[in-house]
């Protein structure tokens, strides 16, 4: 070191005219519920089982969701759907339970690339804190839309999605 | 007559107490404020307006904590500590001169709780007493890692005061006196003491920032290797103690500072105003106030070196201490002394 750098002082100034001028900057802090960050458009955040058109469940309880998850965050229950249920649910089977674990899971969104029903997106929302464990296993009561407040997804459906659904050929678009 | 000088102390002493703990409060919230500033964060802002109530919400925190006592501690010695440490850390106070004195119907109140005329050893006799507290208090723990603190507090507080004593005596050499007082008035007129003695100014700041135990020379209570130092087996009020003994001396380090070498309650163009005809005792209070700005700008300067500087190692500590300091300040004596005779003070 030369004498300069061994007396210290010079670089000590130096750092204290460093850390003044971060005294004046804009602060990065934002004042969390008050002021609120936007998100990107195609944020991942928790769930939602859609419901089709006519309102009905979407999820036919296939389990390509569980089976695509790398946490094994999701768990469901199947039941047949029984006669008069039409309007209730769209498939002949349906998830009678339907659950995620959202300690477990990940937001990959790989859930949501397994579906072949449209059922499962992710939502710009945030899951929120809770004091219990069992409080962030949400079921189809926190999941599933409702029917007054459609959550719309046409965000995260990317250009060939959309494409692919004015195919009505396809029986996946009936 | 006597009983109400006796009063006029007692309250005095008790403003000064006040003044001393309501800063050292203040100091935690601004300490937490100018880190937040300086690393871009906004700081507490939930309590209150700006976060202003928050070191009262610390202080009720405090109180509510687990009051622990080793079971292996010396329980008489592990109370002592904390206790001596905010004792000696209030003691300093008595002999600063806050200002000239007040006249009022023709008494005059001096605005300083003693003038002793041997200021400057008392106030190095209380500091040098304040290492008890932490040295008892890291000795009562029986921790090793509270031991190892209380060690480094004593080694590195013995040290520093050596340069910070001859740094003083080079000062007293061009003032000709120990009474705090009399330095402070010296200063009203001509150059302020910094101006004669910059080398002594910055070793003495450099060894108040060790004997106040602040980053850079933190070492005592250095989390990354000792836990917490002195006061790891410390909970609530007692840490308290402990923490709010380190703000009030850093507050009256800053009013010694200010006072030795920064004019104390002198400012800038007095000597004016009171030729305008500015009342004497509205000149007293304006000299309050510019004590207290330079009093708050050292404090803000702790903090500043605080959140600049990293920690030193202890190697590295010792050495500035003894291979340094200790060098330079006997320096400083000697070409003080050399002046004053080439002036023929001497
Ligand atoms: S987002 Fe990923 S981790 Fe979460 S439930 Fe879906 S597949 Fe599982
Ligand atoms: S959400 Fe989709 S993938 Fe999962 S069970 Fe229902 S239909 Fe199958």
């Amino acid at each position: 070191m030369s004498f300069m750098e061994k007396l210290y002082l010079p670089a000590i100034i130096s750092g204290l005219w460093i850390t003044i001028k971060h005294f004046f900057t804009k602060k990065a802090t934002f004042n969390y519920p008050e002021q609120k960050r936007p998100f990107s458009e195609v944020y991942r955040g928790k769930h939602v089982l859609k419901r089709d058109d006519k309102g009905a469940e979407r999820c036919t309880a296939c389990g390509l969701c569980a089976l695509a998850c790398p946490a094994e965050a999701i768990t469901m229950t199947s039941a047949e759907r029984k006669k008069g249920e039409e309007n209730k649910y769209r498939e002949e089977k349906y998830a009678s339970v339907y659950e995620i674990n959202m300690l477990r899971c990940i937001f990959c969104g790989d859930c949501e690339d397994a579906c072949p029903k449209e059922a499962i997106f992710l939502t710009d929302e945030i899951v929120p804190s809770n004091f219990e464990r069992g409080g962030f296993v949400y079921g189809k009561d926190k999941l599933v839309e409702p029917i007054d407040k459609r959550v719309d997804v046409s965000k995260r459906q990317t250009k060939q999605v959309k494409e692919f659904k004015t195919h009505k050929e396809f029986q996946h678009n009936k | 007559m006597e009983f109400s000088f006796l009063l006029y102390k007692i309250i005095l002493a008790l403003v000064v107490f006040g003044i001393s703990l309501f800063v050292a409060m203040y100091s935690t919230y601004a300490e937490r404020k100018v880190a937040a500033f300086l690393q871009d964060r906004l700081g507490p802002n939930r309590a209150g307006p700006f976060g202003i109530l928050q070191p009262l919400a610390d202080g009720v925190k405090m109180f509510m904590k687990e009051e622990i006592i080793p079971t292996v501690s010396n329980k008489f010695l592990f109370i002592l500590g904390p206790s001596l440490a905010m004792l000696t850390a209030c003691m300093t106070g008595a002999v600063i001169p806050w200002g000239k004195s007040l006249i009022i119907n023709g008494t005059s109140y001096p605005l300083q709780i003693a003038d002793v005329n041997i200021g400057v050893l008392y106030l190095f006799g209380v500091v040098s007493i304040g290492v008890y507290g932490i040295m008892i208090g890291g000795w009562a723990s029986n921790n090793k890692y509270a031991l190892l603190g209380a060690l480094r507090a004593s080694s590195q507080m013995i040290s520093y005061e050596i340069a910070m004593g001859m740094a003083v005596i080079a000062l007293i050499m061009t003032t000709g006196t120990l009474s705090v007082a009399e330095i402070s008035a010296q200063q009203s007129t001509g150059l302020w003491n910094v101006c004669y003695q910059p080398l002594g100014f910055l070793i003495f700041l450099i060894c108040a920032f060790a004997e106040t135990n602040r980053t850079p020379f933190d070492l005592p209570e250095c989390e990354t290797e000792l836990v917490g130092g002195y006061h790891t087996e410390y909970s609530s009020m007692k840490l308290g103690f402990y923490l709010f003994a380190e703000y009030i001396n850093m507050f009256i380090s800053s009013a010694i500072i200010a006072t030795m070498y920064f004019g104390g309650y002198n400012f800038p163009g007095q000597q004016a105003l009171m030729d305008a005809g500015v009342g004497h005792n509205a000149i007293v209070l304006l000299g309050v106030a510019a004590l207290f700005i330079k009093i708050v700008f050292f404090i803000f300067f702790y903090m500043w070196i605080r959140w600049t500087i990293p920690r030193f190692r202890y190697d590295q500590l010792m050495n500035l201490g003894w291979k340094i300091l200790i060098p330079l300040s006997i320096l400083n004596i000697v070409v003080t002394g050399f002046v004053l005779y080439l002036k023929g003070v001497i």
